[in-house]
């Protein structure tokens, strides 16, 4: 492969690792602004919906489509009863440290379900198109490159449509930043908690089984992608969910252009590199600014 | 319309407030001052449900209101303007005011929630030059009015406003004060906490005089006003 293809492929392979990172740390993002708790589950949602959609779809024999839909609702009503079992009662009188240690417990407690129902072994599952690459400028790219690319953008964009526009997103954003102000104007602050869940166990689940076609997916893949979640949250400067995504895709790219170009032993330090360099440099993040702690906004 | 018989409310082992009864008839503006800590907030938030752990009864138009929590109260239509404020910072003031409006938010009553909009702007027309603005940039006034006229937006029969003058300077205050005469003219009936005892007293038709968690005075302004005790230890000696 000449340089052009492969500074393509590399490219293709980053903005792919970008755009799963970009949901993982959306989905801490959301939580994070309606809670304050850094969800150590979030990777686990990922697993869910790559390894829920084998179910369905090679266990099961359903259509791609639908199994995909039934994935995305049955991990969303996994993030609602997570939420409501193990978040809602403890978060009333509970100190957020606390609350992160629970979340700790449950991704442990999830992947442990997930040895018992899978096992140990990675599973794959059909691409959602052809499997046949497609050669674009000397590097052959899977067209699920462009699944993947095509509907981590739709749920950014949602989201943010979410939060910027419509009266719940707003009343949820609302609750993170004064939760006595938000119960003052009528918001259920529960309901809120609840929602953010939902909405980041939605996109945990969009990741995982859009991703399974080409990465497989096992039991205990939460943690290294919560890890790389986590970096581009904190990166983006937490609790700003446009910044999360932006670093989310850097963060592939430089992943994805080192391993590539330097050694595949870099592959997993890279983020975390980047993440102690950024916090020695500038502790608010790339795009956070002085003010996004006190001023939130998605 | 509100009715608080006996009402003991504590944080922990602290008890902030003890054995406090007082009535709202409708249509009227009752005031409450107190020095620092005497309960004037604990008691606001008691009535809005902020404080779940109290005792004693709360009744709102006949209804037992003490174990309601707070989106109940305020769609019963009770609305509370917070101490300091505590407006959407990161949100402009359109939004703030929207948010005020979310019990009965939707695409059916747009034209109503406009109405009421309109209504504020002719009670504030200063906000309706800064409804792009983002709350949190808005000066010490302004974020009041915001915060004033987002608890009016919830369509109150009872507005609560805890110390609405605090920070401002005397114009502005005489400003903020101007509007709630005429808002409890208009027909809502206001509970006014405040440590600005002589504006208060001025206002409001009954007042209580709050002591460590209790009721310590009570009576129509006009006898607060000439009481000897008032006036020595929240008058200054004149
Ligand atoms: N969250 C809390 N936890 C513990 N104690 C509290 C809490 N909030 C208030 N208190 C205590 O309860 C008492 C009454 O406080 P409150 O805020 O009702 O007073 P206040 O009359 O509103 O005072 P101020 O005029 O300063 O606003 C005080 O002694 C205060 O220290
Ligand atoms: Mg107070």
């Amino acid at each position: 492969m000449d340089l052009q293809g492969q500074i393509i492929q590399y490219l293709a392979t980053g903005l792919t690792l970008g755009s799963i990172y970009a949901m993982v740390g959306l989905g801490f993002t959301i939580i994070y602004n309606a809670t304050g708790i850094i969800n150590l589950a979030q990777g686990e949602f990922v697993m869910f919906g790559g390894l829920i959609m084998v179910f369905f779809t090679t266990t099961l024999g359903l259509p791609l489509f639908l199994s995909f839909f039934i994935t995305l609702a049955l991990t969303t009503g996994i993030g609602m009863l997570y939420e409501r079992l193990f978040i809602h009662h403890p978060s009333k009188t509970a100190p957020l440290m606390t609350l992160l240690i629970i979340t700790v417990a449950v991704s442990i407690f999830f992947r442990g379900i997930a040895m018992f129902i899978w096992g140990k072994e990675p599973y794959s599952l059909p691409h959602f198109s052809s499997p046949e690459p497609i050669i674009i400028g000397g590097a052959a790219i899977l067209p699920q490159v462009f699944w993947i690319l095509g509907l981590s953008l739709l749920a950014v964009i949602l989201m943010n449509i979410f939060f910027n526009r419509t009266i719940t997103g707003k009343a949820m954003s609302a609750c993170a930043v004064n939760r006595v102000a938000a119960s003052l104007v009528g918001i259920d602050v529960s309901k809120m908690v609840l929602l953010s869940f939902a909405l980041s166990a939605t996109l945990g689940a969009l990741a995982g089984a859009s991703i399974t076609p080409i990465a497989l997916m096992e039991y205990d893949r939460g943690p290294m992608l919560a890890l790389k979640g986590f970096c581009a949250a904190v990166l983006g400067g937490l609790g700003f969910g446009t910044g999360a995504v932006v670093a989310g895709f850097l963060l592939g790219l430089i992943e994805s252009f080192t391993t590539g170009f330097i050694s595949s032993a870099f592959k997993e330090a890279t983020a975390l590199i980047i993440l102690i360099l950024v916090l020695f440099i500038k502790p608010s993040g790339i795009f956070g600014s002085a003010e996004v702690g006190k001023i939130k906004k998605i | 319309m509100l009715e608080l018989r006996g009402v003991n409310a504590s944080y922990g082992n602290i008890q902030a407030l003890k054995n406090v009864s007082l009535t709202i008839p409708p249509g009227s503006m009752v005031t409450i001052i107190g020095a620092n800590g005497a309960g004037k907030t604990t008691l606001l938030k008691s009535i809005s449900g902020l404080i779940q752990s109290k005792t004693g009864s709360i009744t709102y138009e006949g209804t037992e209101i003490s174990s309601l929590p707070p989106v109940k109260i305020v769609s019963l239509g009770i609305s509370q303007v917070p101490e300091g404020r505590q407006l959407f910072s990161h949100l402009t003031v359109i939004d703030n005011l929207h948010l005020g409006a979310y019990l009965y938010y939707s695409n059916r009553t747009k034209a109503e929630i406009q109405k009421r909009l309109e209504w504020i702007y002719q009670i504030f027309p200063l906000l309706k030059i800064r409804t792009r603005q983002l709350a949190g940039t808005l000066s010490g006034g302004e974020q009041q009015m915001v915060a004033i006229a987002r608890a009016l937006m919830s369509r109150p029969k009872l507005l609560l406003l805890d110390e609405p003058s605090m920070g401002l300077a005397p114009m502005l205050v005489a400003e903020i004060l101007r509007v709630i005469k005429k808002l409890n003219d208009q027909g809502t009936t206001i509970l006014l906490v405040e440590q600005n005892a002589r504006a208060a007293l001025q206002i409001a038709r009954y007042g209580y005089v709050l002591e460590t968690g209790s009721v310590a005075i009570e009576g129509p302004t006009a006898d607060l006003l000439s009481d000897e005790k008032v006036r020595h230890a929240y008058l200054g000696k004149q």
